[in-house]
């Protein structure tokens, strides 16, 4: 076979987004050997794209807030389908996280008395989110990356992890090539952190770029893990629509934390028309409590427009089938009669920037037209909550790629604080497995022989299919048959097209060299794309309700039974299995914050 | 419906490279790199570009379009007058990995060189308080998404292959800690001799190709030059630190 590189560490993570970072800080302050491997450029993850920011319950903006009550949102925001113990230690642990970014020289916009401001978000009751401007995964992923080059990590740029190695059970280490030669890679290790993100690429319209194309989960299911809850995919309510160019990409929900509103052609500001009952004792009824709410009255509450983020992109569904939308498809979204022209800039420049360059219009004097793009994964591998350990002995998850933590829905500013809360778990957690472990698991020739074979088949099985066409019809499936609302009849068609899809990928054409050559990178994605495709549909058809990021038509109700039970899929004999397991009971003491 | 045609660059490291025209249907809205990714998918899979976010954030798709450095994915089409070849190529300054990839592992390996953040002790009720006029001017150079375009631009680098310079980039991110309120660390002398500031004449060449319009030489460079300029060519400051016996650029206790 091909002659591959092989390097050998303790713990080796990999994606270098926030979890990825913060993972390999943590285990190198073990004292082990950490290797990071990276799909893009260092600093280029899917981190950098987040804009609103990070929730922890700091208390500097409202003294009110506490965990208790972040966790309480948290759970309520997920329809408490999470498990309970990662959204306690998440709203615990998040407020040292952010501090922490501070010690190593982040600069979040700040309180008048000089402490971090917070701002407010969609379904936390109080202003919570560190931030700076609208480009605070910019500052997350800059400051993690200036910490982590001087800690002795070794950093593997524009490499593709594809397989996981195991010895037995056990994990030893993982497969994959150098996007730049095509040269394979062995990494050779006693424990691997996943810390890939998520799967939006999988959907045509998303806020999401193509490494998101599943690589952790899918990974992971093939190793023998479990993946749960893949049937919550998070449609961020407010993606730019128009011109067609910029279709999915994100607008902040900070807009409407800083007092943008949603409103339909009429004009009308429907989502007090579509307040869920849970959330109707603290939300404002009418505008005028709103506009209270705004202007800092503590005693009105919250307006509609920052409901959950589930609630949001269904009432817009529903205003553009009623005939209420907007040209584009979508509804308006006005900050311009909200704020003046100097605040909008100062807070939301790059949404200011953004609609100018690309969409030609001016966010301080005109609405933006707006509508769901695929944004998120609730869903992911199923952890431990303490230490972020699958199933599988020495392979860890953290971040998108990891579930539990965000229940059905999640609330916005909870990513980048469950990727500090739980990297800083796995590496801690990863590095102590590998010094208890004495010897390093061997590896094992066939497997890696076989993933070589996996790798260099688009060239020589002799396929007529393009890859981009493929990626384009999987996505195109999706939308039609998995997207924000469906139906039995739907899901159970999308598995059949998706059958078609597989056997068209089996006969990939790819040109050219090994070297740099992205027609074949997106040739060996795909694989990844369908597995979780097969576990969003099959995890899909399988609950029969309505819940956060899942909306069945022939379902419509929320079912008191099914709040007790998470979906699970994972591989049996070549096949996927799906069923429910039992979700940890929440204890009594937690149970009364809620 | 229009067209355009987009000339791009295709070669490896290994030889000269040709240009070659793809015919691109042209659309509402549409950007240089949806251009480059209908390339992709239907005349040449094996087009090499980078990109991520494709939202002028993550700073992957810089390239030169018509001879200027850009973001792929910031730049209209429509910009560019109809009826003329659209020219992408890589950046320049760069080794060439292929077609529109280029190697930037320079610009990771002078940051590792740059001292890192050192930040004092946290306040008695363990904060660390400061005032948001003091990080204004800092979060102006946070701004910076590395895509590397200065770096491409600046004719120290380009023109006269100065390795001795770190760039534009560098004199961006030392400014960020030099003038963090934080930040304890002298990063004077290095600034003067590894990082080589007295080499850049202010052209302003970076400053007009930064896509986020941080203003490098007069807010980063100018004041850096200033602060190395005081600290070891002020003969009056010399003999006061020689007096007190400290060192150049050593911080003030406050």
């Amino acid at each position: 076979m091909d002659r591959y590189e092989t390097h050998e560490h303790d713990v080796i993570v990999i994606g270098a987004g926030g979890a990825g970072l913060r993972a390999a800080i943590e285990a190198a302050a073990h004292g082990v050997s950490v290797g990071l491997i990276c799909k893009s450029l260092l600093g280029k993850a899917h981190t950098v794209m987040a804009e609103g920011g990070i929730a922890a319950a700091l208390a500097n903006t409202d003294p009110r807030d506490n965990w208790q009550v972040h966790f309480r949102d948290t759970m309520r925001g997920g329809k408490m389908l999470n498990n309970w113990r990662m959204a306690q230690l998440h709203a615990q642990e998040s407020p040292d996280r952010v501090n922490e970014l501070e010690e190593w020289g982040a600069l979040f916009d700040r309180t008048e008395d000089g402490r971090i401001l917070q701002r407010n978000f969609g379904g936390h009751r109080y202003p919570r989110l560190a931030h700076v401007g609208d480009r605070t995964g910019l500052e997350m992923i800059r400051t993690l990356q200036n910490h982590a080059i001087h800690q002795g990590i070794d950093v593997y740029m524009e490499c593709t992890v594809s397989h996981l190695l195991k010895e037995g059970d056990r994990i030893s280490g993982a497969f994959g090539y150098w996007r730049e030669t095509g040269v394979f890679v062995v990494f050779h290790a006693k424990a691997v952190i996943l810390a890939t993100g998520g799967v939006g690429k999988v959907y045509g319209v998303t806020s999401n770029s193509w490494e998101y194309t599943g690589d952790g989960q899918t990974m992971a299911y093939m190793a023998g893990a479990e993946l749960m809850d893949m049937e919550f995919v998070q449609f961020h309510p407010t993606g730019m629509i128009w011109p067609l160019s910029v279709r999915g990409i994100l607008v902040t929900e900070g807009v409407r934390g800083d007092g943008g509103v949603l409103l339909n052609n009429k004009g009308e500001r429907f989502m007090f028309n579509y307040i869920p009952e849970m959330f109707a004792a603290e939300t404002a009824d009418t505008p005028e409590e709103a506009k209270r709410w705004l202007e800092g009255d503590r005693n009105a509450r919250r307006p509609p427009d920052l409901l959950t983020r589930d609630v949001v992109a269904r009432a817009i569904r529903a205003e553009v089938l009623a005939g209420r939308g907007s040209p584009h498809g979508g509804v308006f979204l006005d900050i311009a009669n909200q704020r003046d022209a100097e605040t909008i800039k100062r807070k939301l420049p790059s949404m200011y920037h953004q609609f100018k360059q690309l969409g030609d219009l001016d966010i301080t004097t005109q609405p933006m037209e707006v509508g769901p793009t695929c944004h998120y994964i609730m869903g992911g591998v199923r952890v431990d909550a303490e230490t972020a350990a699958t199933c599988v002995p020495g392979l860890y998850a953290a971040g998108e790629v990891a579930g539990g933590m965000h229940g059905s829905n999640r609330l916005g500013g909870n990513s980048l604080s469950d990727l500090l809360v739980f990297g800083q778990r796995a590496g801690a957690a990863a590095a102590e497995y590998a010094r208890r472990l004495l010897k390093i698991p061997d590896i094992d020739a066939q497997e890696v022989e076989a993933a070589a074979q996996y790798l260099v088949a688009p060239f020589e099985q002799g396929g007529t299919e393009n890859p981009y066409a493929v990626m384009q019809d999987i996505q195109q499936c999706m939308e039609d048959h998995a997207g924000i609302v469906r139906t039995k009849e739907e899901l159970e068609r999308g598995l059949v097209v998706l059958e078609g899809l597989k056997q068209r990928a089996r006969h990939i054409k790819v040109s050219g060299s090994r070297h740099y050559n992205p027609g074949w990178h997106y040739a060996i994605d795909l694989r990844a794309m369908l597995v979780v495709c097969e576990a969003i549909i099959r995890s899909a058809i399988n609950r029969e309700e309505s819940r956060g990021g899942h909306t069945r038509l022939d379902f419509p109700e929320t079912e008191d039974a099914l709040e007790t039970v998470n979906t699970v899929v994972r591989l049996q004999h070549d096949h996927m299995i799906c069923e429910y397991v039992r979700r940890p009971d929440v204890p009594e003491d937690l149970r009364k914050l809620l | 419906m229009a067209e355009a045609i987009l000339q791009v660059f295709r070669g490896t490291q290994e030889g000269e490279g040709t240009y070659q025209d793809y015919p691109v249907p042209l659309y509402e809205g549409m950007v240089v790199l949806d251009a480059v990714h209908y390339v992709q998918a239907h005349y040449a899979n094996d087009l090499a570009v980078r990109w991520n976010c494709k939202a002028g954030k993550c700073g992957s798709c810089s390239a030169e379009v018509n001879g200027k450095p850009r973001l792929m994915c910031m730049t209209r089409m429509d910009q560019f007058p109809e009826g003329h070849p659209i020219r992408v190529e890589p950046m320049r300054r760069f080794p060439l990995i292929r077609d529109l990839v280029t190697d930037v592992s320079r610009n990771y390996e002078i940051n590792k060189r740059i001292q890192p953040f050192t930040p004092k002790p946290r306040e008695a009720d363990g904060t660390y308080r400061m005032q948001q006029y003091d990080i204004d001017r800092l979060q102006e150079f946070h701004k910076c998404i590395e895509c590397f375009l200065c770096q491409d631009v600046c004719h120290v680098l380009r023109d006269h292959g100065r390795n001795d310079f770190a760039g534009p980039r560098f004199m961006v991110r030392i400014a960020s800690l030099a003038m963090h309120p934080l930040d304890t660390a002298n990063r004077l002398g290095e600034l003067r001799d590894a990082f080589g500031i007295g080499l850049c004449n202010i052209t302003k060449c970076c400053t007009e190709v930064c896509p986020e319009d941080i203003h490098i030489t007069d807010n980063a460079i100018i004041p850096l030059k200033e602060r190395v300029a005081g600290a070891f060519y002020d003969p009056i400051a010399w003999v006061w630190r020689f007096v007190r016996g400290k060192k150049a650029g050593e911080r003030q206790a406050d």
